[in-house]
């Protein structure tokens, strides 16, 4: 395959995986407003999985679709980063994921805005403006539960202990990312890295929280090596479309 | 229909005018009272060779409306024996700017707040500001309940004076 259908990849998985992390959550969100937000952001990462997936299909020819895609590959084959595939053991987990991740969503969207690939510049104009109500919920609830009650604290500072290992690898640039970002399609995400920490660092600091010391960071995911999490993410994911092949809703 | 505003965005969009009176029959499924054109989500219609052919543009990449909207557009042109060829297309990306006035009214008349200014619009989704005008009393004692509403493209609201809740249309720019 390609470069840029793997690069494509690269940047879609993360938002099918983590739509689906965040569709577990319909009907079980811990109030009736973060249930709805929470689904509504799992809907447009699921949108612009789909404009993504529908450009990747189109590169690898074949009658390849977007459900093939989403549906049909194995563990190894999926590229999203390990922090989307982290499970939702409880709220703040759940909000801490998606503000780590939705704080790099922002800024890779904005870079991709000037790819020289015009598919990808639409799809990153349309996603730009969803995430940027996705890094308002995320960054506002942060905000909220760390400087919140004392339980509440506990508990957003403990989700962003334990997440904090998997940010270095939005960074790790695989092989298509090196490629496609030489040619000017690409991003080069190593570029922001350091705004990224510095934007993160001080919401935390608003949030007062603790910013982890740690400097023991995981990655594999992009490579698809991923978490033991992800097995039964995809199973859930992809049951029907291997039970019933080609089925159809 | 009064003209004006509709009429003008539509005369800057590539829309044939013998299709716009179909085209005006096909309602959001979500907001039943606005039409494809004043939701602005129709960029191009033209007829070739009996072929009708439209771009479309989603409001947000996820939404089941616009699978919705596809549908009915084939549909209310085959019941005039047209043929439709519908294509999504995502650049310039949709905003709330391109809703007509027409439109913005026929939504506040239907319960849902208009979009406000893209600076307004940030203070009020972090409860700075106090300024989403209740469309049942006028209100603008109105407080922020969730950023997301019954739709990705709206957030919850409710009217400190009439106690009612509400719909506020986001700004999408």
């Amino acid at each position: 395959m390609t470069n840029l259908y793997n690069y494509i990849l690269t940047i879609a998985d993360n938002a099918l995986i983590l739509a689906q992390r965040l569709g577990e959550l319909c009907g079980h969100g811990p109030s009736l407003e973060t249930d709805i937000a929470l689904t509504n952001i799992s809907l447009d990462l699921l949108g612009q999985t789909r404009s993504y997936y529908q450009y990747a299909a189109k590169i690898a020819g074949n009658n390849k679709t977007e459900d093939d895609i989403a549906f049909l590959r194995i563990e190894r084959e999926y590229n999203n980063c390990l922090l989307v595939e982290q499970p939702n053991t409880h709220f703040g987990y759940s909000i801490g994921r998606q503000f780590l991740f939705d704080v790099y969503h922002y800024m890779l969207l904005d870079a991709l805005q000037h790819s020289t690939d015009e598919t990808l510049v639409a799809i990153a104009k349309k996603s730009i403006k969803e995430v940027s109500y996705h890094k308002r919920f995320s960054s506002d609830w942060v905000k909220r539960l760390g400087d919140g009650t004392q339980e509440s604290n506990e508990k957003m500072q403990e989700a962003i202990d334990y997440l904090w290992r998997y940010t270095d690898e939005l960074f790790y640039m695989t092989e298509a990312e090196k490629a496609m970002s030489e040619e000017g399609v690409g991003i080069d995400v190593s570029a922001f890295k350091e705004k990224y920490y510095q934007e993160v660092t001080e919401l935390l600091q608003e949030a007062t929280l603790t910013v982890p010391e740690n400097n023991y960071f995981t990655k594999g995911g992009k490579e698809g090596v991923h978490t033991e999490h992800m097995g039964y993410l995809l199973a859930d994911l992809q049951y029907m479309q291997r039970t019933y092949p080609n089925m159809n809703w | 229909m009064n003209i004006g505003n509709l009429a003008l965005k539509i005369e800057s969009l590539n829309i044939e005018s013998h299709l716009i009176e179909t085209l005006s029959t096909v309602s959001d499924p979500e907001i039943p009272v606005l039409t494809v054109l004043d939701l602005g989500v129709i960029r191009e219609a033209v007829e070739r060779e009996g072929v009708i052919y439209i771009k479309l543009s989603p409001t947000y990449s996820g939404c089941p409306a616009m699978d919705v909207l596809s549908d009915d557009l084939k549909k209310a042109f085959s019941e005039i024996g047209k043929e439709v060829d519908i294509e999504l297309v995502l650049s310039p990306a949709w905003s709330t700017d391109w809703i007509s006035e027409e439109g913005l009214q026929k939504m506040e008349a239907y319960g849902i707040a208009r979009p406000l200014s893209e600076l307004h619009d940030k203070e009020v989704l972090l409860g700075a500001k106090r300024m989403v005008k209740c469309p049942q009393c006028g209100s603008t004692n109105t407080q922020l309940v969730s950023q997301f509403g019954s739709t990705a493209c709206k957030a919850l609201f409710k009217c400190e004076d009439c106690k009612e809740p509400f719909d506020y249309f986001k700004c999408l720019k």
